[in-house]
């Protein structure tokens, strides 16, 4: 356990993060840009868990709020992936480009 | 010095960052989900990799229970035309994110002898420790974003009811 350091834990989250960021961009797809988000929320919870447990092994903080970002993030993608089912009914795209009628 | 600890750590994370890449670069859609689910386990691993239990058999459930599903139920439901229109701040995005992300790999590289290591207690998350945690009459416990969080989750299940229901086109 004390074989790895914490920056070594806290460089990995920090790479998925920034994948997630990556395909949040590039992707037009709306439920691909989800999944990217997914990735992104995911690295975070490790981040937290790691620095609870390295730096302040006596209290679980961290831990509580990588169960709270879990709850919300399953809400979140309930949400998302309604509001995308509709656009689908309205549209017939989930591409991120077309939906702009409230653009203008 | 490696032991079989950091070799497997090493292994769950090369592990995780190759079905991640996977799950933003593939162009099916259907494929880059399974990624995100292998990805996910891995994280999960993770977790059981940090003794850290229940919050694996949380991620376990939620996520690849759940979350996963659901984009795959919804990828099967919109299946559409694939366009691959990209948006004209593509390369000045993809250069930040690549610039942001090698500087803070190099801050955290240095910042390595700067953090505090614990005082030397034992990591306990039980879930007893959790319960109390989440739910206890103690100033310390985490009760009224608790419930914060229970009314969410209503209120996120009624919308998307209410957004996902199909209107029934009027008779008459």
């Amino acid at each position: 356990m004390s074989a790895v350091p914490l920056t070594h834990i806290i460089c990995m989250s920090s790479i998925l993060f920034f994948i997630g960021a990556y395909g949040f961009l590039t992707r037009r797809n709306m439920i691909a840009m989800l999944i990217s988000l997914e990735l992104m929320l995911n690295s975070v919870n490790i981040n937290f868990i790691a620095f609870n447990k390295y730096l302040f092994p006596d209290n679980i903080d961290g831990l509580g709020f990588t169960i709270f970002i879990i709850a919300i993030a399953a809400a979140e993608a309930a949400v998302a992936i309604a509001i995308i089912i509709n656009l689908y009914r309205n549209t017939r795209s989930i591409d991120a480009e077309k939906a702009n009628e409230l653009k203008y | 010095m490696m032991n079989m600890s950091a070799i497997a750590f090493y292994c769950i994370s090369a592990f995780i960052l190759m079905t991640g890449l996977l799950a933003v670069t593939n162009s099916n859609l259907f494929r880059s989900a399974i990624s995100l689910l292998f990805s996910l386990i891995g994280i999960a691993a993770l977790y059981f990799w940090m003794e850290v239990e229940f919050a694996a058999a949380v991620q376990i459930i939620v996520y690849v229970g759940g979350i996963v599903v659901l984009i795959i139920f919804s990828i099967f439901l919109t299946r559409g035309r694939q366009s691959h229109a990209l948006s004209p701040l593509l390369k000045i995005g993809i250069w930040c994110i690549g610039r942001t992300g090698r500087c803070s790999i190099h801050v955290l590289l240095i910042a390595e002898n700067s953090w505090k290591a614990g005082d030397g207690s034992t990591f306990d998350p039980s879930v007893r420790k959790i319960g109390f945690l989440l739910v206890d009459n103690s100033p310390e416990s985490y009760v009224l974003p608790f419930e914060v969080v229970s009314i969410l989750l209503l209120a996120a299940m009624i919308g998307c009811i209410v957004i996902a229901i199909k209107s029934r086109p009027e008779e008459k």
